[in-house]
């Protein structure tokens, strides 16, 4: 199956509509939320939220012996939250600091929780198989009633984000002017990480453990290097998002043993690299380029300081040199020459050149002088 | 116990060993989640071995997993550096995008190779026993105790020759830089050998557990410590712990060694966490308690001390006055009367000397901005001592 194909059988195909659906739905909400965790720092802590998620589907599973996905979610999203505030209790309450709690939440939760796996495993009577999808997720698996759980949750989050946007937004640039402005900002804080909580425990079954935390950064990184303005990063990083889950499904739709999560991973990881590569303004190459335009300026400006110099000693400042006046001299080149003529800055005649009044004004001008124009 | 199961727990406990020696300096240089990057990671690296060899535990692969290793610090750092995003987001971009490629040359080729994603992830130290070391006609045991064995005593040996360096430069790398060590070089030599580290680690206990073996000793040594050695110590002692006693959980719960080993990690750690003196949650609890009682306390005697009118000094006004919930005005009373800083007749409350002393002492540091000398008037007025 090709592209072309994929995209004509997506809105006939069941399977196949449900599935882009939810990782279309799964990718915009991750990265609407993602984009507060990477403004705030604390881009890792959806990894350690994922892998904290494990012994909940564990224990849920040997509580309620079902593999009804909103039970396991459940479990998860009560593991995930207290993964979350154990890592929180860590870095106020030791002097461990937060990147040490996050690895000690993720590999601590994740062993117990591979623990209690093949612990169930080895029960005679459980019907366990499926709980390892959870591990590397398994988006052939969503069905119908999953997408609209994503489309609830996903509708929920927004009118939350949408209530509490101006509090969102000025507790994630200034949480101390947040404080004394009187809001509550623990419970801001909290409110925010549940949904990140949320959205990561709805992702497990798409993406899986391992995998999530690309998900939640990889579409805001990339939306950051476009804007400089939080709704339209947090716009963008959910189109982001929502693209890299449809072009990830329909590219490993295309081939056998083509894992949907870790393309879906890759294409996201492609729009960073895009995002970096291109973003005008805070990309590496708009960057480049900038600094190259630097560059020559500079060049042009030391040259037309240098003619300054010597034409400041001529009572006619139009008084022409010869090249050869050049010859100690490095900053120029025939092509800054040239740009200089160009500019109406210097004229030309047979190996001579003079400075114009625009090009004299303009040198003296260049350190911020303000000598009045003749 | 067989021969099998003693080996089994002595890998465990080489590889908790080698795994806490650099851990200790990731937890020291807040680089804890670095370890998470690498042992994702490295997962090309092996695959492509793997590819190229056909045997899971040539040498080749620890090299190109190494390899992988250094790439995603050398990776990370360039992301950093562009100033595009922060640190911990490069660290999150790059590992998944790695350990995605992994996955996908495993699932690829999946039919003719005998890689199991999860034993990626999961590792498993029970068959490590039955792959042998063997030249003609002896047998040296398993490989794994070779590999960790080897790691180890370069560990070991390492750090016995670069201590001062590595102490200096963790804790104080102006003064490396100062003193003529390059604590750049230092830093990618520690990356190299934790690269190296969770390689030889990944193959028994699997890739997020070398994560645990590597920060969890030394996170619970660090609450119990404060001396460089006696951390390191610590930390491989509860690695070794943690390594024998979570194979026995595994052992009679009949599931996965390394979980079992990282759980047992997680309750020792939980422990601490709990009642370390000094800086567990408990004492960190207790003390703020008591400091927020002793602040109370002082509030209390200086109202006292402003207001010498009996009509302002009754039980109840006071109550009002200052505002408290009723169960601190009573703790606080309490503490008051006990330490004889206060008299009650009928319901009205009144300094004593001490009371006195100790208010006027403390306006006049509070006054004169000394607000830490209230601190040794503690001492001084055998204050919860009562």
């Amino acid at each position: 199956m090709n592209l072309p194909e994929y995209f004509s059988l997506v809105f006939t195909d069941y399977t196949l509509r449900t599935i882009t659906l939810g990782t279309a739905l799964l990718g915009a909400i991750c990265g609407m939320l993602g984009s507060f965790a990477v403004l705030r720092k604390q881009s890792l802590l959806g990894d350690a939220i994922s892998h904290a998620a494990l012994p909940g589907i564990a224990l849920a599973f040997i509580l309620f012996q079902s593999k009804d996905s909103s039970v396991l979610l459940t479990g998860a999203l009560v593991s995930g939250l207290a993964g979350t505030f154990w890592i929180r209790s860590i870095t106020q309450n030791t002097r461990l600091k937060s990147d040490t709690a996050l690895g000690l939440v993720l590999s601590l939760f994740f062993g117990f929780g591979m623990l209690l796996l093949t612990f169930i495993q080895k029960q005679p009577n459980a019907n366990q198989a499926g709980l390892e999808k959870y591990l590397f997720g398994q988006a052939a698996t969503l069905v119908a009633s999953d997408v609209w759980l994503m489309a609830g949750v996903t509708g929920v989050s927004f009118c939350v984000m949408s209530i509490f946007w101006k509090e969102f937004k000025v507790l994630l640039f200034d949480p101390e002017y947040t404080l004394t402005l009187g809001f509550n900002t623990k419970f801001i804080d909290i409110l925010m990480t549940s949904f990140m909580v949320l959205a990561i425990v709805l992702g497990l079954q798409t993406v899986g453990v391992v995998l999530m935390s690309a998900m939640l950064l990889a579409p805001a990184a990339a939306a950051r290097q476009w804007t400089d303005r939080l709704w339209v990063m947090v716009t963008l990083a959910a189109v982001f998002g929502a693209l890299s889950g449809i072009l990830g499904t329909a590219i490993s739709a295309g081939y056998d043993n083509l894992s949907t999560g870790p393309v879906i991973v890759l294409v996201a990881a492609v729009f960073v690299f895009l995002s970096f590569v291109f973003a005008p303004r805070r990309g590496l190459l708009a960057r480049r380029i900038g600094f190259i335009r630097n560059r020559n300026d500079l060049h042009l400006h030391k040259t037309l300081s240098f003619m300054y110099e010597i034409a400041k000693s001529h009572e006619d400042h139009s008084h022409p040199h010869s090249l050869r006046l050049f010859n100690e001299f490095r900053g120029f080149s025939k092509k800054s020459l040239r740009k200089l003529e160009v500019q109406g800055w210097i004229t030309f005649d047979s190996r001579q050149w003079s400075l114009t009044d625009e090009g004299f004004h303009k040198a003296a001008n260049l350190y911020n002088q303000n000598v009045e124009k003749p | 116990m067989t021969q099998a199961q003693f080996e089994i727990q002595l890998i465990a406990m080489l590889v908790a060993m080698a795994c806490a020696i650099p851990g200790t300096f990731l937890v020291l240089r807040k680089m804890a989640m670095i370890s998470d990057a690498i042992s994702h990671s490295i997962l090309p690296g092996i695959v492509i071995g793997f590819f190229v060899t056909q045997d899971i535990s040539s040498p080749l692969l620890v090299v190109l997993a190494a390899l992988c290793g250094v790439l995603t610090v050398m990776l990370v750092e360039w992301i950093q550096k562009t100033g595009l995003v922060k640190e911990d987001t490069a660290i999150g971009l790059v590992f998944p995008a790695l350990f995605s490629i992994g996955v996908i040359m495993i699932a690829r080729n999946a039919n003719d190779v005998h890689l199991d994603v999860d034993a990626v992830l999961l590792g498993e130290l029970a068959f490590a026993p039955f792959d042998r070391f063997i030249i003609g006609e002896y047998d040296l045991g398993p490989k794994a105790l070779w590999v960790i064995g080897s790691i180890l005593t370069l560990s070991v040996t390492l750090l016995g020759l670069f201590f001062k360096e590595l102490k200096i430069s963790t804790f104080d790398p102006q003064l490396a830089t100062a003193l003529g060590f390059s604590p750049l070089l230092i830093h990618h030599g520690l990356m190299t050998l934790a690269s190296v580290t969770t390689v030889g680690a990944f193959d028994a206990v699997g890739a997020v557990l070398v994560v645990g073996l590597m920060i969890a000793p030394p996170a619970t040594a660090y609450l119990l410590t404060d001396d460089l050695k006696k951390m390191l110590g610590l930390a491989v002692c509860f690695g070794a712990f943690s390594a024998i006693a979570g194979y026995w959980l595994a052992h009679f719960l009949d599931a996965s060694i390394a979980g079992a080993i990282t759980t047992v990690l997680g309750f020792v750690f939980f422990t601490v966490f709990l009642i370390a003196p000094g800086k567990g949650w408990l004492s960190v609890w207790h003390r703020r308690r008591r400091q927020r009682l002793e602040v109370s306390l002082l509030t209390f005697l200086l109202h006292l001390h402003n207001h010498k009118d009996v009509e302002e000094r009754k039980v109840g006004h006071l109550r009002e006055h200052i505002n408290w919930q009723k169960v601190r005005a009573k703790s606080v009373l309490s503490l008051a009367l006990n330490n004889n800083m206060v008299t009650i007749e009928g319901d009205v409350v009144s300094l004593t000397s001490k009371g006195w002393k100790f208010a006027n002492e403390a306006i006049e540091h509070i006054s004169s901005d000394k607000t830490t000398a209230i601190e040794s008037m503690k001492d001084e007025f055998f204050l919860f001592r009562a």
